[in-house]
């Protein structure tokens, strides 16, 4: 999947679907590695609202994506993470965390149950040192492996089920978080119906040397436009969804981070995961900070770090993503707070370049999900 | 648009009467993406030379403008607050920020014209 690119002195990775991105005028930028396109000619509002209406194409080769083979594959993932994997059915997703033994989050990631193996998305930037911990996790007992010869497209939107369905009619037949191995195009591949846009669509992982066909196969779909990294971070933040490194880190739990609801009823209960003890007590007794929405008063945006304040002015938590919310049409939030102030409705105040600017604490999502659950 | 001087912060000055209309250029509008809101200071408001003047926001960041010479501010560009997106779509035109009073016009002087300023944009790549 990584090439290089030669012109640059300080080695940066390229994903299979760099060459795309340059002939459609994409601005690329270094993210983790990865040369990888921002935006392209069309701006990030439009590919945002393009997302929402009809449907585009992202590519996230640059993730990781990890297979466990065998039989004890789903216990030894248990061991590391809060989720319920042994409980997963066949060729269904799970989303869950890398936690750490005090708590906090290693890395978010999926699983895939693939019938004979497990297959894993983390995050680019996470995915050497979640390789590693798998390793060490399993000590011999599977065999793990990254697929560094696979690329992942995105296709997310209210029209992506339609294009894609033209090129592997199977893909209608899946649930949200449902998985199924077909044909995309004519190349085999892993389609998922998921995604990080708060919208119904799929993630394709294919092989890395038909990454270019099965792209411009869906590019010349009438519904299709190309979305860069610019798009995915303001679709997800208008979704709630959390970007690793930003809204959770190794120092914030599932429980504070409002990721409960992906730790099952068993796993609460029975613990078995690192840092269960923290996340245990907190289900219990409630976390001192918690995960919220935030709607800033106006039009400037509040970004990341920007300082919470309440309504007496104590500092009470931080802004972790902000920024302008395209479909939301107004600046849109989340960040932390102390436990006392996360109620919804919450009067707080941000302070921005000097300014406290008013802003309330509101339910998230700030677009409703569309996801395809029937 | 040749009457238009520009600094190497990427503003451009349009000056007449004393007064020095500014906004920031083409370059940099397609630089910054599209431009979500923006910070304007308060008519009366003095704003020495190289001292933030505005802050635009686009989709991804926000960037300071700065100054091109010494002034007082006599009037902003409220169309705006309501349409930001004139910085993109007519960045020398309706997109224009605010009107300085200046204290010196001398200090226009190191500004670039059109020609150089274009080729100052090129050889930046």
């Amino acid at each position: 999947m990584s090439g290089t690119n030669g012109t640059d002195s300080v080695s940066i990775k390229t994903t299979p679907l760099y060459d795309c991105h340059v002939a459609l005028g994409a601005k690329m930028v270094p993210f983790t590695g990865y040369s990888m396109p921002l935006q392209y000619p069309t701006g990030i509002l439009k590919e945002h609202s393009h997302t929402r209406a009809n449907a585009s194409l992202f590519d996230v080769s640059h993730m990781g994506q990890i297979s466990i083979w065998g039989s004890g594959a789903a216990a030894g993932l248990e061991r590391l993470v809060p989720g319920d994997i042994t409980g997963l059915a066949p060729w269904s997703l799970r989303y869950t965390q890398f936690t750490n033994d005090a708590g906090g989050i290693l890395d978010d990631l999926m699983v895939t149950n693939a019938g004979g193996r497990q297959i894993l998305v983390v995050n680019a930037a996470c995915k050497e040192a979640d390789f590693a911990r798998l390793k060490a996790g399993f000590r011999g007992a599977a065999d793990i492996a990254m697929h560094v010869n696979k690329a992942l497209i995105a296709i997310q939107g209210p029209s992506a089920a339609a294009a894609l369905a033209r090129h592997a009619p199977g893909s209608k037949a899946l649930k949200f978080m449902t998985a199924g191995a077909m044909q995309v195009a004519g190349a085999d591949a892993i389609v998922s119906r998921s995604g990080y846009t708060g919208e119904d669509g799929f993630e394709i992982s294919i092989y890395a040397d038909a990454a270019r066909h099965v792209w411009q196969t869906l590019m010349a779909e009438p519904e299709v436009e190309a979305a860069g990294l610019g798009a995915r971070d303001s679709l997800r933040l208008e979704a709630g969804l959390c970007l690793y490194g930003h809204d959770i880190d190794e120092t914030i739990s599932p429980v504070e981070a409002g990721l409960l609801w992906s730790i099952g009823k068993r796993r609460r209960e029975q613990g078995g995961f690192p840092g269960a003890e923290r996340i245990q007590a907190e289900i219990a007794d409630g976390a001192k900070r918690r995960r919220v929405g935030i709607l800033p008063e106006g039009r400037a945006p509040a970004r990341e770090d920007t300082e919470i304040l309440s309504v007496d002015e104590d500092v009470i938590g931080k802004i972790t993503s902000g920024g302008f919310g395209p479909s939301a049409g107004r600046p849109v939030a989340m960040g932390y707070v102390d436990a006392a102030h996360a109620k919804v409705g919450t009067a707080l105040k941000l302070l921005v370049r000097g300014k406290k600017i008013p802003a309330s604490i509101v339910k998230m999502p700030f677009a409703a999900h569309r996801y395809h659950k029937e | 648009m040749s009457d238009l001087k520009f600094s190497k912060d990427h503003e451009w000055v349009q000056f007449e009467d004393g007064i020095a209309t500014i906004g920031i250029s083409d370059y940099a509008q397609e630089q910054l993406g599209d431009v979500v809101y923006i910070e304007l200071p308060e008519v009366g408001q003095k704003i020495a030379l190289g001292e933030q003047g505005a802050v635009v926001e686009s989709v991804k960041a926000a960037s300071e403008i700065y100054v091109p010479a010494s002034g007082e501010v006599v009037e902003v560009n409220s169309a705006l607050e309501d349409e930001p997106g004139l910085v993109n779509g007519d960045p020398t035109g309706g997109g224009w920020f605010f009107k300085l009073k200046l204290d010196d016009e001398a200090e226009l002087a190191a500004l670039m014209d059109d020609s150089a300023y274009q080729e100052f944009v090129e050889d930046l790549g």
